[in-house]
């Protein structure tokens, strides 16, 4: 099994619009939606839900205002700043403390060390994640609840859960989606994938987040290739991406032009290879083909095997 | 006033609009601190090229276990709920990547054997950009959680009429993060489906942290008006419209102030620092 894994240290450079174009592309893969935060391939593709799970990680505490004595341990304890001395009164004392649960951090300190018992922690439901079906194949997917944390368990659940489908169903490829930045989803989005594709932009800003993506790839052993979108935007700064590209021995993979129809594809909830044949749609074709030969020499997805990453 | 620069969505312009909001604020003769809070792909730098007075590294605590005290318990792994720590029969092992630094092993530990030693995660640096106080944090690359990180950059905060934080996108713990304790939070936007569906999400978290907000539609006349149909239904106030301007683009590409090399988009930034200073209606 193979896993590609399309993602870009820096936000907004264009990872959906390729994934849904490579989706297309691929003989049916399995498709994940990575960016629990801020999914947006559902848009393009359209899935029908088949199975709705709810993601449960991790706890939050609470005080029960009736057992609190307001001795204050929980607050003096919480490195979190998340107990405040202004829950409701009870019999005994006129003010309780009350958890922020947005800030609580699910540590359970405050739990384990209140003498009076009054603090119930309880795991939580941090989201949904689904299995859908589009026009492309099976899609896994997910929903992080409002200000909800854990998003690297989620992650890493709805690969495990990709790779199943993959194995069930007879397909040889899983493409995921990320998440910008290099935090915890990135971490959980890529370790032990068989291939990252880096997509980039020719900025100031892209060539100096482009080195720490690259870099991050490089440290969990992922190989990595990278292409750059909108690249006429700025040819110089493209040249110098594929430059310092072959520095971190990521391997170019050429250019997308910028294509305003890109924007337009998106808008009538298609791939720009469905919605025509512009610039974009034949760069996109041409990158496929290179990125899939290039996923016969990479190693096997270690996805299935990974163990919950606790952060 | 401290405002908060947000977006659901990755690449909308974030960076663009609170780097030029400090410019424009401090050229105005205003006292202007901009903050990077996008620790994990910090970029205002680029733009405001400050000159840099001091750099430290960013701590975290974690525990160290001290061997010869250590019983093998067991109750700091059994207390840890992030997998952070270990007993093993003849050791017990901190896996320092997968702290969150609550200190809960070392108030359980019954035989005293746990402190705590500071690890550093990123670098924190202050400075000036002209008259603009600056200052930003750099994740170390590998470091999987950014709020710790992100928290010491608000720490360092300097004393300012008006506090621009840039933050990282998203809608969970880092964007949460970033924004906790602002007057205002603006979410920029892009008029996309991908970006009125990531506004969405930002607004729920605003609305969920009972923040005031705005907020300001980039690159407009780019696709559609969907978003400023959604604000409207959703008593979402917006700030001001960015019209798409590929000049914008290739300055930004460039990494030059755009304020400098686009004088309408500078107009644009007056403008909205006029609304924010009008007052915005919760």
């Amino acid at each position: 099994m193979k896993e590609l894994v399309v993602i870009s240290g820096k936000g907004g450079t264009g990872k959906t619009s390729v994934v849904a174009s490579l989706a297309c592309l691929a003989t049916p893969a399995v498709l994940v939606d990575c960016d629990v935060d801020a999914a947006d391939l559902h848009l393009l593709l359209e899935p029908k839900t088949e199975r709705r799970e709810n993601f449960v990680a991790g706890s939050k505490a609470r005080i029960k205002p009736g057992h609190c004595t307001a001795c204050g341990k929980c607050e003096e304890l919480c490195r979190f700043d998340a107990i405040y001395f202004d829950g409701p009164g009870n019999g005994r004392v006129p003010k309780t403390y009350r958890v922020d649960t947005i800030a609580c951090e699910g540590c359970g300190v405050c739990f384990e060390f209140c003498a009076e018992k009054a603090i119930e922690f309880e795991p939580e439901t941090c989201g949904q994640w689904f299995h859908s079906t589009t026009r492309v194949g099976p899609m896994v997917h997910a929903r992080l609840a409002v200000a909800a944390e854990n998003s690297g368990k989620l992650v890493t659940q709805l690969r495990r859960t990709a790779q199943e489908v993959a194995k069930s169903q007879g397909l040889g490829l899983v493409i995921c989606d990320g998440s910008p930045g290099i935090g915890c989803p990135v971490i959980a989005s890529l370790t032990g994938a068989s291939l990252a594709l880096i997509v980039v932009e020719p900025t100031m800003s892209g060539l100096h987040d482009f080195g720490r993506i690259a870099e991050l790839a490089m440290r969990l052993g992922v190989p990595s290739m990278m292409v750059v979108n909108k690249a006429d935007l700025n040819l110089e700064m493209a040249a110098e991406l594929e430059a310092k590209a072959s520095q971190y021995s990521v391997g170019p993979l050429g250019r997308i032009p910028y294509d305003r129809s890109i924007t337009d594809a998106q808008i009538a909830s298609k791939a720009i290879v469905e919605f025509n044949d512009g610039p974009a749609a034949t760069a996109i074709r041409g990158l496929w083909e290179r990125v899939s030969k290039q996923l016969d020499s990479c190693p096997e997805s270690e996805a299935s095997g990974l163990t919950q990453i606790r952060v | 006033m401290r405002i908060a620069i947000a977006s659901g969505k990755g690449g909308t312009g974030k960076t663009t609009v609170a780097t030029n909001l400090a410019y424009v604020a401090a050229r105005l003769g205003q006292s202007t601190a901009y903050l990077d809070c996008d620790v994990e792909e910090p970029n205002g730098h680029i733009f405001l090229r400050p000159e840099i007075q001091e750099s430290r590294p960013i701590e975290k605590p974690v525990p160290t276990v001290d061997l010869s005290r250590c019983n093998h318990c067991g109750a700091c792994s059994r207390i840890c709920r992030f997998g952070a720590i270990a007993a093993l029969p003849k050791e017990t092992l901190v896996y320092p990547e997968l702290c969150h630094a609550c200190g809960g092993c070392g108030l359980i530990c019954p035989c005293d054997a746990i402190s705590e030693v500071t690890r550093s995660i990123g670098t924190l640096r202050l400075g000036t950009s002209g008259k603009v106080r600056f200052v930003d944090g750099t994740l170390n690359v590998g470091e999987a959680m950014s709020p710790p990180a992100i928290h010491v950059v608000k720490e360092a905060a300097p004393e300012a009429d008006l506090v621009l934080l840039d933050a990282p996108p998203g809608t969970s713990c880092p964007a949460i993060e970033a924004i906790r304790g602002s007057d205002l939070v603006v979410l920029v936007t892009e008029p996309t489906p991908f970006g009125l569906h990531d506004l969405t999400l930002a607004v729920e978290m605003v609305r969920a942290l009972k923040m005031p907000m705005g907020v300001v539609v980039n690159r407009a006349g780019m696709g559609d008006d969907a978003v400023l149909r959604y604000c409207a239904g959703h008593r979402v106030p917006v700030l001001g419209e960015i019209p798409d301007d590929r000049a914008v683009a290739e300055a930004y590409s460039r990494g030059e102030m755009i304020a400098d090399a686009v004088p309408s988009f500078a107009r644009r930034i007056e403008d909205l620092l006029q609304r924010i200073d009008y007052g915005i209606p919760v």
